[in-house]
Formats: structure tokens, C-alpha cells, sequence
């Protein structure tokens, strides 16, 4: 087999989505004549560590947001018949999305939930565990019925269960609903989730690599991770890499959603820039200028009209200050307050705040209680250096990523948009007492003064 | 709970490696017997798992999906997460508060019977590329403007259930949650739900102009590349 010619792949790449367009693109039969399953006869009749070399030299890196590689995550799970080997081994699929703006799984689980499971299975024999669970949110009813579908399915023709297609190896899976916490799709937090207790984050380490679900070896991977897997096994490494770039490789499902004439699900190379995005999606609403968007999800740095040119990479959002995250790239055009936004993600992650760790449960109260005092003008000069100061002492001090992310639009935002921050809090109106608040919120749902403190737009 | 309830939740029970973890599907189990999670439904968890009482609160009072009043027919959730509230999801919000006459997690209407409502502002619900969004009973209801959620929770007060945009046809949200815990009560109509529309126009963007402008992925090889050779164990 020789490697693939190299050049410049198309705009578009689906690969992750091609099936979305099939009719009854969910089912087995759908699945099947589009070469499904097919991969899955392929790594059973490999050696589970040639699939674990495979994915490596692919170069895949997690979907989930923080781009781990992943053939290396497979390799830390301790083999051998001795020692931490000898323990079960568990996959358990991270299909809690919720991060603000990311809606990449929902709908691979709903068009396309067969490659999800063919990729549970293969990676389950890659890594050798017998029990797989796929922790959906809750909220995601439909996709929960399409992925429980699909599992039935996969057992009813030998793909599931004893013994799958002769090779001797065994998988159940189980399709698990959450109950509603962003906070699950921490993969610690999950883990404590699936174990039916509160979701909160664990110490690490030790890593879920050595000890995870019920303390055993565990793999943890995001839903458009593993539904890559079956693609890198019919396609091959030198495949993969014909898409994106060197260090992140691969396609990727970039979710283009706000003031934009055709927000939508593009899959397209690694790297890709906001710049073609935009292009792709018909350019900005109504023609009102881009003022500032997220690369991937809000707990990703904010980046403005001076970024367009970044390649949505793991390095390019890196270096150009943010994280890649989930692709979820939210544009905002210039109606919208940048205060008014970050307060409102904000109050997202007070809210969903596990309540573990006093620099996030503590510091987000406290970061919501300014940004709102601020929105109702009723900011001071000094609320800034508070706001910057908070969230110094929750930026790596919190003990997940949650509290992490809860600083970035508020550091990105006063980066990019201090003076905007600075004429808000300029625009005091006549409080002699507090308690006439509730009258000034009153005289500001008036739709003049609306349009320009919310930001809503029609 | 009824004689059902208890073979079931030894059902959710067998399905996991250790028995604790049924008791997230355990408490969606009786949240659709009673509509809600109450006591009684905390001290049948506890029981079933060998858990104290305590234990099961803790875990029943952390996710929101559980409701601990009783809830309406119908549970209408608005996201007013920052993207959604920016194209109108406060607005919407505010007018259907105004127009129920609840606020947050309050129901209108007797609990249960039909044409109640509970309504809640839901955090980001993963379809930001069809916002503003509302799900009822967790079936999406895409690109919403004020009148049209209006409209809608007008319908839902009628007794009527008009279809989702994506998602399996109306039902009420204790049978969603039986179906959340893994159950259907009927496997036909449950058949028809798995079939129920998915992919929204703006899903397929994407394949929409790839397919306008001839773009495809690197076609895959005919035959599937052989796997790498197994590295020497050092």
C-alpha cells in the first residue's frame, strides 16, 4: 500500500460527517453499506498493540478540548497478567457535552451513532477492557435513543457480547444518562458521576490511566475521538495526515454558531482559520462587523477581528494565546457588550461550579457579584484589578479545569476590551441608595437603554 | 413504588460491574413514577443500593435534572447561556415567565395534569448552531423567536403537543425519564421515536457546500492499510 500523494486537501473534508447526509443515516443497514463495521474485522484480526502503534502514528489528539494524544492514553493502561495489569480494564466514552458553544457530539450521535460504537470497540480491544460505558448527558435525550439503538443493533448481529466475530474477544457497553452537571464532562468528575456519586473532580494523581473507574485502568476519551478510530483503521495512518497539520492531524468538525448568515457544523482540516469559516457560513449577519468569538468553547481565551488568520489548531490557538478547546467558534458581532457576555458566562460557571474547592466555588460568587454590580452601572474604577485579582487566585489554583476556564473571558475580555469595561463603569447613574436599584433595573428594561446593555439583538 | 419499579431497578442494577453506579438512572427511575424526586423515591435508592438516605440526597440534590417539587406534564427549558440570551433566549425567557406567570423551576397549572408546565432557564444545550433553542421534555425545539416559543407554550397549555425540530414526537417528561432510566413502556412507539427527524439544515452545512463545490475528504484506500508491525518490548 503506498501512502497517499500529498497536497492540499479540499475546504471541506467529511469524513466524521459524511454518513449525516445518508437517509436513515442512524441505522445498522445505512451503516453497513457505507463500509461500517468493516474496520472493526480488520483490528480483531490484529494484535491489540498494533492498534495502539496505529492510532500513535496517526498522531490523533483528543476532541474533548485539551488534545491529548491519543494513541499514547491507550498505551498508559498497564498490560500483563501481574500487578495493576491483572486489574479489569474500562473505556468510558465522555459524551457529557456542555461547554458553552460546543455541539460537535449531539449530532454525530444523532446521524452517525454506529461510528461511535464501532470505535468503543475497537478501542476497548486496543486497550483490552471488557466493559465499555458511554456517559451521555441527559439533557441529550435524542442522541441517548440513537446511541442505545445502535448498541442493540451491534449486539444483535455479533458485534456485541461473547465472543465478537469469532475472535474470542468479549464488550458489553452500557449507555449511561447524566443527570445534568457541567461539571461531568471533567473526566474525574465523570468518573465519580458513573460511580453514582456527586461529580467532582479527583485529585490527580493518580491518573484514571492507573486508577479510574471503580479505581481500575481506565481509558477516558471524547466522542469524537473515538469516532475517528474506525476512519485511521480503513484509512491508515499516512491517510489521516493527509489532513491538517504535523502536530494535529486529521479533520475536524468545526461548529460555527452566532451572528453569522449560516451557522452550521463544517468539517474541515485541522488549521483551518476563522477567516474561511466565515466565508463558509456566508459571512457576518446582516454585514454588522465581527467583534470578538470564541476559538473553541467559552473557557477558551476570546480572540477579535485581529485573529482571523489563526489556524485553528492545538499550536495556532495555543500561540496566538488561547486553547483550540472543542471548536465551538461563537461569533459575536459589535451589538454585542463585551461585559454583558462575560458576566453571562459568568453566572454559567458560578453556577456550575461543583462546589470542591474554595478558589472556584468562592471566586466565581465573587467574579458574578462585580460583573453584575458592573452591567447594572453600578461598576467602580477598582473593580477591574478585583476582577484580574480574583481571577489570579483562581487560575491554576482550582482543582479542575472548570475554575480555569471560568477566567478567560473575563482575562481575555478586559485584554482585548478594557476601555469598553472602563466607559460602562464611567457611566454611573444617580444611586444615592442601593435599594433604589430595583427602580434604575426597571427604567433599563426600557428597549433604548436594553439594546445597549444586553446586547440582544434580533 | 409499584412491583415494576422494583424489577427494574434491579435491571439497571445488573447492567453495571458495581452497584452504585444505577443510581443516577436509578433516580431518573423514580423521578418518572412520581414526577419528581421525592423522600420516598431517595429512600427506595437508598435501599436498593444499600445506601443510607443521606448518600442518595447528596447525589439527588447536585444534578438539576432532578426536581425536587413536582413537576408539570411538560418541562420547557430556555437556554439563556451567553450565545442563545445574545439572539434572544433572555427575551424569550422573560415573556414566557411573564406570560406562565412562574418564575424558575415553578410550574403552572396542577402538577402533572395536562397542560402543566414547569419552566427553568437551562444552561448551553449543545445546539448553538440553531439558536436560540428551547427543549421540552428534552426534545429540541430549534431557531426560536419570542412568538414562536409563545406560541408553543400556548400549545403545551392546550393540551396539545406540537412536534419537535429534531427529536422523537412529544410524549410528557415522566415518560422521558423512564426512557432516560433505560425503559420504554411501549417498544413500538419506542421504535418510532429512535426514528424521529435528526439532522437539522444547518447539521449538514457543511456536506451542503462541499457537495455545491465538489469537496470530499482524501478518498480512503480500496483496501484497508495493513496495521503497523508490533514494536520490539524493550
Amino acid at each position: 500500500m503506498t501512502a497517499p500523494e500529498s497536497s492540499t486537501p479540499d475546504t471541506i473534508t467529511p469524513v466524521l460527517t459524511r454518513r449525516w447526509t445518508e437517509d436513515a443515516s442512524w441505522t445498522l443497514e445505512t451503516y453497513e453499506r457505507t463500509g461500517g463495521y468493516e474496520a472493526l474485522r480488520t483490528a480483531l484480526a490484529g494484535q491489540p498493540d498494533q492498534l495502539i502503534t496505529l492510532i500513535k502514528d496517526s498522531g490523533l489528539r483528543g476532541r474533548g478540548g485539551a488534545g491529548f494524544p491519543t494513541g499514547m492514553k491507550w498505551s498508559f493502561i498497564p498490560q500483563g497478567s501481574t500487578g495493576p495489569g491483572a486489574k479489569p480494564k474500562y473505556l468510558v466514552i465522555n459524551a457529557d457535552e456542555g461547554e458553552p458553544g460546543t455541539c460537535k457530539d449531539i449530532p454525530t450521535m444523532m446521524a452517525d451513532p454506529h461510528s461511535l460504537v464501532e470505535g468503543c470497540i475497537i478501542t476497548s480491544y486496543a486497550i483490552r477492557a471488557k466493559f465499555c460505558a458511554i456517559y451521555v448527558r441527559g439533557e441529550a435525550l435524542h442522541p441517548i435513543r440513537r446511541v442505545r439503538a445502535a448498541v442493540a443493533e451491534a449486539y444483535a448481529k455479533g458485534y456485541l457480547g461473547r465472543d465478537i466475530l469469532g475472535s474470542g474477544f468479549d464488550l458489553d457497553i452500557v449507555v449511561h444518562a447524566g443527570a445534568g452537571a457541567y461539571i461531568c464532562g471533567e473526566e474525574t468528575a465523570l468518573l465519580d458521576s458513573l460511580e453514582g456519586r456527586r461529580g467532582q473532580p479527583r485529585l490527580k494523581p493518580p491518573f484514571p490511566a492507573t486508577a479510574g473507574l471503580y479505581a481500575s485502568p481506565t481509558v477516558v476519551n471524547n466522542v469524537e475521538t473515538i469516532a475517528s478510530v474506525p476512519f485511521i483503521v480503513a484509512g491508515g495512518s499516512d491517510w489521516f495526515r493527509t489532513m491538517g497539520s504535523e502536530k494535529s492531524p486529521g479533520p475536524k468538525i468545526y461548529s460555527v454558531s452566532g451572528h453569522v448568515e449560516r451557522p452550521g457544523q463544517y468539517e474541515a482540516p485541522m488549521g483551518t482559520t476563522l477567516r474561511t469559516l466565515l466565508e463558509l457560513a456566508g459571512g457576518m449577519k446582516d454585514g454588522v462587523p465581527l467583534k470578538f468569538w470564541t476559538p473553541g468553547g467559552s473557557s477558551t481565551p476570546m480572540f477579535t477581528a485581529e485573529h482571523l488568520d489563526v489556524p485553528l489548531d492545538f499550536e495556532g490557538a495555543a500561540g496566538a494565546g488561547s486553547m483550540l478547546g472543542t471548536t465551538a467558534v461563537q461569533v459575536f458581532n459589535e451589538t454585542v457588550s463585551v461585559p454583558w457576555a462575560v458576566m453571562k458566562w459568568t453566572e454559567f460557571y458560578k453556577h456550575e461550579s461543583c462546589g470542591k474547592c474554595t478558589p472556584c466555588r468562592e471566586g466565581t460568587y465573587w467574579l458574578v457579584q462585580i460583573l453584575e454590580r458592573m452591567v447594572h452601572h453600578q461598576g467602580t474604577p477598582e473593580d477591574i484589578d478585583t476582577l484580574l485579582d480574583v481571577c489570579d487566585n483562581i487560575l491554576g489554583r482550582s482543582f479542575c479545569a472548570l475554575g480555569d476556564g471560568a477566567t478567560s473571558p473575563i482575562t481575555s475580555g478586559i485584554k482585548y476590551f478594557r476601555q469598553e469595561f472602563l466607559d460602562l463603569i464611567a457611566e454611573q447613574p444617580t444611586v444615592p441608595r442601593p435599594e433604589q436599584l430595583a427602580d434604575i433595573e426597571a427604567e433599563l428594561a426600557e428597549p433604548t437603554m436594553n439594546t445597549k446593555l444586553s446586547g440582544a439583538s434580533a | 413504588m409499584n412491583e415494576l419499579t422494583h424489577v427494574r431497578a434491579k435491571e439497571i442494577i445488573a447492567r453495571y460491574p458495581v452497584a452504585r453506579s444505577a443510581l443516577l438512572p436509578m433516580l431518573h427511575l423514580v423521578q418518572a413514577e412520581e414526577g419528581f424526586v421525592s423522600q420516598a423515591g431517595i429512600a427506595f435508592c437508598a435501599e436498593q443500593l444499600e445506601l443510607t438516605t443521606a448518600e442518595v440526597s447528596a447525589v439527588a440534590t447536585f444534578y438539576t435534572m432532578y426536581k425536587r417539587t413536582p413537576c408539570g406534564e411538560h418541562l420547557v427549558s430556555v437556554c439563556t447561556n451567553t450565545l442563545c440570551a445574545a439572539l434572544g433566549g433572555d427575551d424569550i425567557y422573560a415573556r414566557l415567565s411573564e406570560r406562565l406567570g412562574v418564575g424558575h423551576e415553578e410550574t403552572v397549572g396542577e402538577p402533572g395534569t395536562t397542560g402543566s408546565l414547569t419552566l427553568e432557564h437551562a444552561e448551553c444545550l449543545a445546539a448553538c448552531d440553531l439558536a436560540p433553542v428551547i427543549q421540552v421534555n428534552y426534545e429540541y425545539y430549534d431557531n426560536q423567536t419570542v412568538d414562536s416559543a409563545v406560541e408553543l407554550v400556548d400549545a403545551l397549555r392546550r393540551g396539545e403537543k406540537p412536534p419537535p425540530t429534531r427529536g422523537a414526537p412529544l410524549t410528557d417528561l415522566r415518560t422521558v425519564e423512564l426512557e432516560l432510566a433505560g425503559f420504554t413502556e411501549d417498544e413500538v412507539v419506542a421504535a418510532a421515536a429512535v426514528a424521529g427527524p435528526s439532522a437539522a439544515p444547518e447539521t449538514l452545512r457543511g456536506n451542503t457546500i462541499a457537495a455545491e463545490r465538489g469537496w470530499a475528504a482524501p478518498a480512503l484506500p480500496g483496501e484497508h492499510p495493513a496495521l503497523p508491525p508490533l514494536q520490539e518490548k524493550k
